[in-house]
């Protein structure tokens, strides 16, 4: 733990509800202390020097997925990320891209994942009538529940979006975080859908076949998933699907 | 003034709150959710370990049902619960397990055949049976009899939530995200809906509704180190306390967790202890057997984290920069257990602290962690005192948890709870009309109107982040583990002139719209109220009960205390809540007061227990010996639950024994 430096943080700024405001870059000093978070230093900031900052917190503890900004040029989760982490001792943060903008590096994801969700259908369609809840629940193979909960670790904090150059060129496309779902889905026995009604949803340039494979998604996500595993899967399937 | 009407109005997007929402839906009445923020960021999602329901499919499950659930909450409860509504949670919790199957929950299953654990430090090879094989597992907890508690590796929290909100999203219930309910819309009588400010545009909006469900969580972060996400301020609590009408039931009952990360106070699951880990002092000594030979690390949270607490006084914490901490020793589990079933564990040990807890020791002490108070309600969830409020989740006072909540009883409080109290809420919704009365609502929009002007372009001169930080070390100090009488006096002390402060508060930010110091602003007020309710009922409450430990008054005094704290806030002016309390009857108790198993039994007893053993005595055996405990526990305690609710739970046990029935017939 480094001690003693005094931290420069370059925070983009930019309110989109202040008429004529425009977007600038303000940097603020902090003395870094032991342990020192992002999430920290962001309180600190507001606290201290500029109660109009702008930021989202929930967990601070790497789990909830509020937090993703871009952090020196790559997009990840601030609560988890330490200042000591970094050995020069400016640090630059900006809102994650392909986001509304609520203000400074405030995004609404949420907005974003209900859609995604509502489009794509994003829940279990069960198979046949609902399995009666007072008696013996169906057995399921313990390996498959293993592999749906390995999938399903996603916090949908947007990181892969904002990674991903097909995204950002093409706002419809659905991104790692719709296939991942997708493939979760896919996998589980319990889900009535096919390969062909997924088909309907992601069998086109804005689905498995717009991916570029440049695997923003896959390298920056913070909970490792593998994204081109499961897209490189879906592919399959949906080519299987064709013939 | 824009006003949204709806039939069942819930404030908070949490897995309670949303499975309200559902119960509602279900009964085609139409929905709506507010939310601070997306749902799927509820503190919910970080609920690790998992949920307690008598499955009992397992080898260390086996034998367990509602019975041995229902003692062990109760008791995990120092009786300070409500039995009838502990007896309704035991009974549906099972129904709720399967309920969130079907709904798309990947609930780490049972293997059939041996598996190696970790029992008491020591490796042991249980043998699962055939006829388990890809039924629900359950993992060890404190304070339980049984192993009891469903998971799914250690994201619970997160898999339930995803999958309850998916469930939501595919009902077509609104949730309105990032407003924050302020106000609540009352007569005195009956709660009409909220008041609320959306935290994007600042715009004020009233909410009508037949019903009105918080569901807002905790008040942890009236703390200073809390492992609460820091969103769970208490403000549902104190929307409830500023009708002046509604009570608050228990609020001095805070619970403290053994092991949450030090400094930043991020929590390690129960989960840990649960699968075999170990706590260590300085001197890498395993400490809990000499106080606890029988429960050791696994018994309940609020005695770990005392004996904790205790070793630590005693000079045997580790010495750090924070303050002394010990150990949390995972070792033994092994890389494998680790990586699969501790994984977030493992993040936080590696992002956090910077170690491997495959190798290195994991610093951990006592952190707040769970509110057992909130809004008090009756057992189907309404406020005694506002018809069409209902509170439901660690927001209420429903009351399963009394004085100290067990491990895996919280999570599954929630959809257990969502699911009963939710049914109560669309009978409500179906029976009542919806009432409007705008200028009822013009008031109450009009005292937040107001309240924020002053804020903004008021003469004020106090600043919000310091009134807070000055409430959280006053809560730390002197409201933490051990209570005693000279320091909560300084606590109320300390409270009451923050809130005489708190009334001259002014923000630099003068912004209407997306404005983070009037939020804080907004808050802090309000979060001060509910500490004086936390702090005035400890001090008031003059023995120790579960989490609410009195050094001055060590003896848990059923004789005197055995009794709900209800606060109230009538004058709006006033500087503390008015208290008062509400008896728990012997008489009415399937299991009277009695020794909870940890330490010396030093409880003073009511005088009413003894009669009630004789009575249950008697009353067992006229209903003979062939009486099922399914007769037993009705003549001693009936409970009641809405008609879908009420069938038994099935077992493996009952459908082996079913099978073998078969044969020999």
């Amino acid at each position: 733990m480094s001690q003693g430096r005094t931290l420069t943080f370059n925070i983009f700024r930019f309110d989109p509800q202040q008429p004529g405001d425009k977007p600038k870059m303000v940097s603020y000093q902090l003395d870094e202390t032991p342990g020192m978070t992002v999430f920290i230093a962001l309180n600190r900031l507001r606290e201290e020097q500029d109660s109009s900052l702008q930021f989202d917190f929930v967990c601070r503890a790497g789990i909830c997925g509020s937090c993703a900004m871009v952090i020196n040029g790559l997009p990840t989760l601030a609560c988890r990320t330490l200042t000591s982490k970094f050995a020069a001792s400016q640090i630059t943060l900006m809102p994650l891209p392909g986001f509304e903008l609520i203000g400074d590096l405030s995004v609404n994801t949420g907005k974003f994942m209900r859609e995604i969700a509502e489009r794509l259908k994003l829940w279990l369609h069960p198979r046949g009538d609902a399995q009666d809840i007072h008696v013996l629940e169906a057995p399921m193979d313990p390996e498959e529940a293993a592999k749906l909960y390995e999938l399903e670790r996603c916090v949908e904090c947007g990181v892969c979006v904002s990674a991903c150059a097909t995204k950002q060129m093409r706002e419809t496309f659905v991104g790692a975080i719709g296939l991942m779902k997708i493939a979760r889905f896919e996998l589980d026995s319990r889900d009535a859908r096919s390969a062909d009604d997924f088909y309907h949803v992601i069998g086109n340039q804005d689905g498995v076949f717009g991916c570029m494979t440049l695997l923003g998604c896959q390298d920056n996500c913070p909970k490792d998933l593998p994204h081109m595993q499961q897209i490189a899967y879906l592919r399959r399937k949906m080519t299987s699907v064709l013939v | 003034m824009k006003i949204i009407y709806t039939d069942s109005l819930v404030v908070g997007a949490g897995l309670a709150g949303l499975r309200v929402a559902i119960a509602s839906k279900e009964r085609g009445l139409d929905t709506l959710v507010l939310s601070l923020i997306p749902a799927k960021r509820s503190h919910s999602a970080a609920a690790q370990g998992g949920m307690q329901a008598s499955l009992g499919n397992t080898v260390k499950g086996m034998g367990d049902n509602e019975d041995v659930h229902f003692q062990d909450t109760v008791k995990g409860s120092d009786w300070g619960c409500d039995q009838h509504v502990a007896r309704m949670f035991a009974h549906c919790a099972p129904k709720a397990v399967r309920e969130l199957a079907n709904w798309g929950v990947p609930w780490t299953r049972v293997t059939q055949g041996p598996r190696e654990v970790v029992v008491n430090a020591e490796k042991v090879t249980i043998d699962e049976a055939e006829a388990a094989h890809g039924l629900i597992n359950a993992r060890d907890f404190g304070g339980t009899k049984k192993w009891r508690t469903c998971y799914t590796a250690d994201g619970t929290g997160h898999s339930l939530l995803y999958a309850v909100d998916n469930k939501a999203i595919a009902m077509g219930i609104a949730v309105h995200e990032r407003m924050e309910a302020l106000k609540i819309i009352h007569d005195g009588k009956r709660c009409h809906g909220v008041i609320a400010r959306c935290l994007i545009t600042g715009e004020l909006r009233a909410y009508i509704a037949k019903s009105t469900t918080i569901a807002t969580g905790g008040y942890g972060r009236i703390y200073e180190v809390s492992t609460n996400a820091i969103i769970c301020e208490g403000i549902g609590q104190a929307l409830a306390l500023e009708t002046g009408v509604a009570t608050l039931g228990n609020m001095e009952a805070v619970q403290f967790h053994p092991t949450a990360i030090v400094p930043v106070g991020i929590l390690t699951t129960e989960g840990c202890r649960g699968d075999g880990g170990l706590l260590r002092d300085v001197d890498g000594h395993r400490f809990m057997p000499d106080y606890e030979p029988e429960k050791k690390e696994l018994a309940s949270r609020d005695v770990v984290s005392r004996r904790m607490t205790e070793h630590m006084r005693k000079g045997k914490g580790v010495d750090s920069p924070y303050g002394p901490h010990l150990w949390l020793d995972i070792t033994l589990l092994g890389r494998e257990h680790i990586e699969t079933n501790l994984r977030e564990v493992q993040e936080i040990c590696e992002y956090f602290l910077g170690i491997d807890p495959a190798v290195d020791w994991i610093p951990v002490r006592p952190t707040q962690h769970y509110s057992m108070g909130g809004i008090r309600t009756n057992a189907t969830g309404e406020s005694p005192q506002l018809q069409g409020l209902f509170s439901v989740g660690e927001a209420a006072c429903w009351d399963m948890h009394g004085f100290n909540r067990l491990g895996g009883n919280s999570l599954a409080e929630t959809v257990v709870g969502g699911m009963i109290i939710g049914k109560y809420v669309a009978d409500f919704g179906e029976n009542n009309d919806l009432v409007v009365n705008t200028s009822l609502v013009e008031q109450a929009m009009g005292e937040l109107r107001t309240e924020i002007e002053s804020l903004i372009d008021g003469n004020g001169t106090e600043n919000p982040y310091v009134l807070k930080r000055e409430m959280q070390r006053i809560m730390m100090d002197y409201v933490g583990i051990f209570r005693n009488g000279p320091e909560l006096d300084k606590a109320v002390a300390g409270l009451k002139s923050l809130l005489e402060r708190s009334r001259n508060l002014v923000v630099k930010n003068k912004k209407r719209h997306a404005n983070p110091e009037l939020v804080e602003a907004l808050r802090v007020r309000r979060m001060i109220k509910v500490a004086l309710t936390v702090a005035c009922g400890a001090a008031a409450r003059t023995e120790s009960r579960g989490a609410h430990a009195r050094e001055d008054f060590p003896q848990r005094n059923d004789k005197d205390w055995l009794k709900r704290t209800l606060c109230r806030w009538p004058e709006a002016n006033a500087l503390e809540p008015e208290i008062h309390y509400e008896d728990l009857d012997v008489m009415q108790m399937e299991l009277p007061p009695g020794y909870r198993g940890y330490g010396v039994d030093n409880a003073i007893p009511h005088p009413d227990t003894a009669i009630r053993e004789a009575e249950i005595a008697v009353k067992l055996a006229a209903l003979g010996e062939h009486a099922d405990r399914y007769d037993q526990q009705q003549v001693l305690m009936s409970f009641d639950l809405p008609q879908e609710l009420m069938p038994k739970n099935e077992r493996l046990i009952d459908k082996i024994s079913a099978q073998l029935g078969d044969k020999n017939s």
